[in-house]
């Protein structure tokens, strides 16, 4: 008879990263879904696209550096998907296929893959596409449901300005920007899918949007035009979420949170960008070791240390 | 202290856990008396502490309830035949926990003759109360087997206000506990009073998790009857049924509401715990003076034919025990001493069952078959998993790198290993075991600083 002998515990849960993953696609499916209704097809064929580069490149990037392939954890198709939704819908597919590879190559695979990146890797590309295609990440595409103004290409609500879009238009993605930003509906279902599957904390999302709504008010502006205009809610529910980049601990993530709203909010008033999400997630997803540094949840039975005693 | 002596209605809130399957399939089996076992082995070290030394010579004549093996150490237990019959041999051997121990060979006669010497012990004081039970071998049966009497000599200065009595099992598959109760109640609550007297204590709680609701019921008819609980002073708290609620400190906070300080015993904070089984055990061994010579335990899981609970003669070889039980009925891949939890895989089936020991799980080859580990994604579930409120995916980064300072900093030590962590982790890590590389690094740590002292 052959023993097997190991360490215990000898239980597992069935619950698995990739099962993780397959979770986020799933909760990803009514935004996409919303995308190809108000852009029909070629808003899937953009999806596939990013999704099938990255796949490709994590297992190439995998072989070269000779490592385990780990691709059928999903993390890398969620990647694609993640980056395709941040991107205008009528966007060059080469400037995609870039996108997806500096995700997968220059933010994942380089910092050892899954795990590692210290910044959103859907995000960091996103960033890099907008500084070196600004005019082609900026060019929107209006929904099949809108009267054409100008022909082919529609405004932000944020560009536009407060007013410009009725707030069910605004909630139900009537609006332009990028394809899986509009429809705040679509999206607020795949987060309370995400919370009620716990594969996210609400805490995040909750705080973030509830901050930046603070911050609306102290600014002067509509907060259910702000959260519901540009890429907030996406990235709310879905990259501030990031496990790999976000806080583990609770009191870790409601800073986190704050952190993100005061930063979107004043890079959406006060900079020249058209935007503040992605550029405030990337921030604070730098400064996630410190905060988890100073959130150190008290372990149980430990003692109150002293004024002036010595960590 | 006082003015929180009340009984609780309700649990205390108890932080993290992980959810895992119940399968008490037993917990409606009698337990049946195994006597057809022709050999014995007993080993020295069955508890925490200072191992016995061999009290018998090969060829002696010996019966149950004979000391074998003792010690003068304070914290240690002596350990008695489980049979009648004669000394075979006298060896060497590695105990499932690595320990390297002797151990007498006892060949059954099959007549179980108790010792003419064995009689109820007299007890008149604390003094001799504690003589008594380190004189029965008891050790915790929960599974730790610190010696009894250890425990039960709090030391000066300590007041102790409460007697916690342990029924959680939260253990999967393990229902030998609450068979205890079923099957012996008596004893349970004699020994409780027993127990009760002499530390002096004016409140008892049994705690006991909610997936037990015949237990409950019985152990609550007995708490409210007058007859038995004359002072009125023991009183049941069913508990959320989640591991780890029957771990000591978890038992504690959930039943008291109080918190041990990390590095410190449940007596910091006026209170014993002692597991349901060692005080009915008390009780039987005031009544009859046989020492702690047989152990019920939970035989189950994916490969045994016949799922049972079983009463055997400490000692037994668990091969023997598993042929009662109907064998093996397909290949077995992992045989565990414990529960699938906290038990420790065997590595080879002629091991001894011990005094601590309350199940012997034997599962099949799929279910024995080990995860592969992948990265950590930093999804915070060992975090919300882990009741101590420790950071597991920090530790564990910490003990890979040998970062001492990160290792103390997050309070490696006070991981009591219940494995919550790397159960629900999706990546499949095995993170209660690399923290156990931890707490090894912190060890060596401080016996160096020690020795490094001791130079100065």
């Amino acid at each position: 008879m052959k023993l097997f002998v190991s360490s215990s515990p000898h239980l597992r849960s069935k619950k698995t990263t990739t099962g993780v993953m397959l979770d986020v696609i799933i909760a990803l499916m009514p935004a996409l879904i919303m995308a190809v209704v108000y852009f029909g097809f070629k808003a899937l064929l953009l999806a596939l696209i990013c999704v099938g580069t990255c796949v490709l490149t994590e297992y190439i990037c995998r072989k070269v550096m000779k490592r385990q392939n780990t691709i059928a954890d999903l993390s890398a198709a969620v990647t694609g998907l993640l980056l395709a939704l941040n991107l205008p819908v009528d966007i060059n597919p080469f400037i995609a296929v870039f996108g997806s590879v500096v995700a997968i190559v220059v933010v994942k695979q380089m910092f050892g893959g899954i795990g590692y990146n210290f910044v959103n890797p859907a995000l960091a590309a996103r960033v890099v596409l907008m500084v070196s295609f600004p005019t082609a990440m900026t060019s929107w595409t209006n929904t099949r449901f809108m009267e054409a103004v100008d022909g082919v290409s529609s405004a932000t609500p944020l560009a536009t300005g407060e007013g410009a879009y009725s707030y069910l238009d605004l909630f139900l993605g009537n609006i332009g920007g990028s394809m899986g930003e509009i429809c705040t509906l679509a999206i607020l279902l795949g987060g309370i899918y995400l919370v009620a599957r716990r594969v996210i904390s609400p805490i995040i999302p909750v705080v973030y949007l509830g901050t930046a709504a603070v911050m609306s008010l102290i600014l002067g502006l509509d907060p259910l035009y702000q959260l519901m205009s540009g890429g907030i809610v996406l990235g709310a529910v879905f990259m501030a979420t990031d496990y790999v980049t976000s806080p583990i601990t609770k009191w870790g993530k409601v800073i986190f949170g704050v952190g993100l709203g005061i930063l979107t909010m004043l890079i959406r008033t006060y900079s020249n960008l058209p935007e503040g999400v992605s550029f405030a997630i990337l921030l604070m997803n730098i400064l996630v070791p410190h905060i988890e540094k100073l959130t150190k949840p008290k372990s149980f039975g430990e003692a109150k240390k002293e004024k002036g005693e010595k960590v | 202290m006082e003015n929180n002596l009340k009984f609780p209605t309700k649990p205390f809130r108890t932080k993290g856990g992980a959810k895992v399957p119940h399968r008490k399939n037993t917990a409606q089996c009698e337990s049946v008396v195994l006597t057809d076992i022709p050999e014995v082995v007993i080993p020295m070290s069955q508890h925490i502490g200072a191992p016995c030394k061999v009290a018998v010579q090969k060829g002696d004549k010996v019966f149950v309830g004979t000391v074998v093996g003792d010690t003068d150490a304070f914290v240690s237990a002596p350990v008695h035949s489980s049979v009648s019959g004669e000394v075979k041999d006298i060896i060497t051997m590695t105990l499932p926990n690595g320990v390297v121990t002797e151990a007498v060979v006892i060949t059954s006669d099959g007549l179980f003759e108790k010792d003419p010497d064995l009689k109820p012990p007299v007890v008149e004081s604390k003094e001799d109360f504690l003589k008594a039970v380190r004189a029965s071998g008891l050790v915790g049966l929960g599974g730790a087997g610190f010696p009894a009497h250890v425990k039960l000599n709090v030391p000066k200065g300590k007041e102790i206000d409460t007697l916690l009595i342990n029924c959680a099992e939260c253990e999967p598959y393990i229902t030998a506990d609450h068979r205890e109760v079923l099957e012996n109640s008596w004893a349970v609550m004699s020994g409780i009073y027993a127990v009760k007297d002499i530390l002096g204590v004016k409140r008892v709680i049994i705690g006991v998790e909610k997936n037990k609701p015949d237990a409950i019921k019985l152990l609550k008819e007995i708490a409210d009857n007058e007859k038995a609980d004359p002072d009125d002073v023991v009183r049941v708290l069913p508990l959320k049924s989640s591991y780890p609620q029957g771990a000591e400190k978890v038992l504690i906070k959930a039943t008291t509401g109080r918190v041990v300080p990390a590095g410190g015993l449940p007596s910091d904070v006026g209170c014993v715990v002692m597991n349901v089984a060692s005080v009915a055990f008390i009780a039987d061994y005031l009544k009859t003076g046989m020492p702690l010579v047989r152990k019920r335990l939970t035989v189950d899981g994916s490969a045994i034919r016949n799922p049972r609970n079983v009463i055997v003669p400490i000692g037994t070889p668990v091969n023997r025990l598993i042929e009662l039980c109907g064998g093996y009925k397909e290949e077995c891949g992992k045989l565990l001493m414990g529960g699938p939890m906290m038990g420790i895989a065997l590595f080879e089936d002629s091991a001894p069952i011990l005094k601590q020991n309350n199940a012997i799980l034997a599962f099949n080859v799929k279910d024995a078959s080990t995860a592969k580990g992948g990265s950590c994604i930093r999804c915070g579930k060992c975090v919300d998993a882990c009741p101590m409120n420790l950071v597991p995916c920090t530790i564990v980064r910490a003990a890979k790198n040998n970062q001492v300072d990160v290792l103390k900093e997050y309070n490696t030590m006070t991981c009591m290993e219940c494995g919550c962590c790397t159960v629900v982790c999706p990546a499949q890590r095995y993170l209660v075991q690399s923290i156990r590389l931890g707490k090894a690094i912190l060890r060596e740590e401080a016996k160096k600083e020690k020795g490094a002292e001791v130079k100065k």
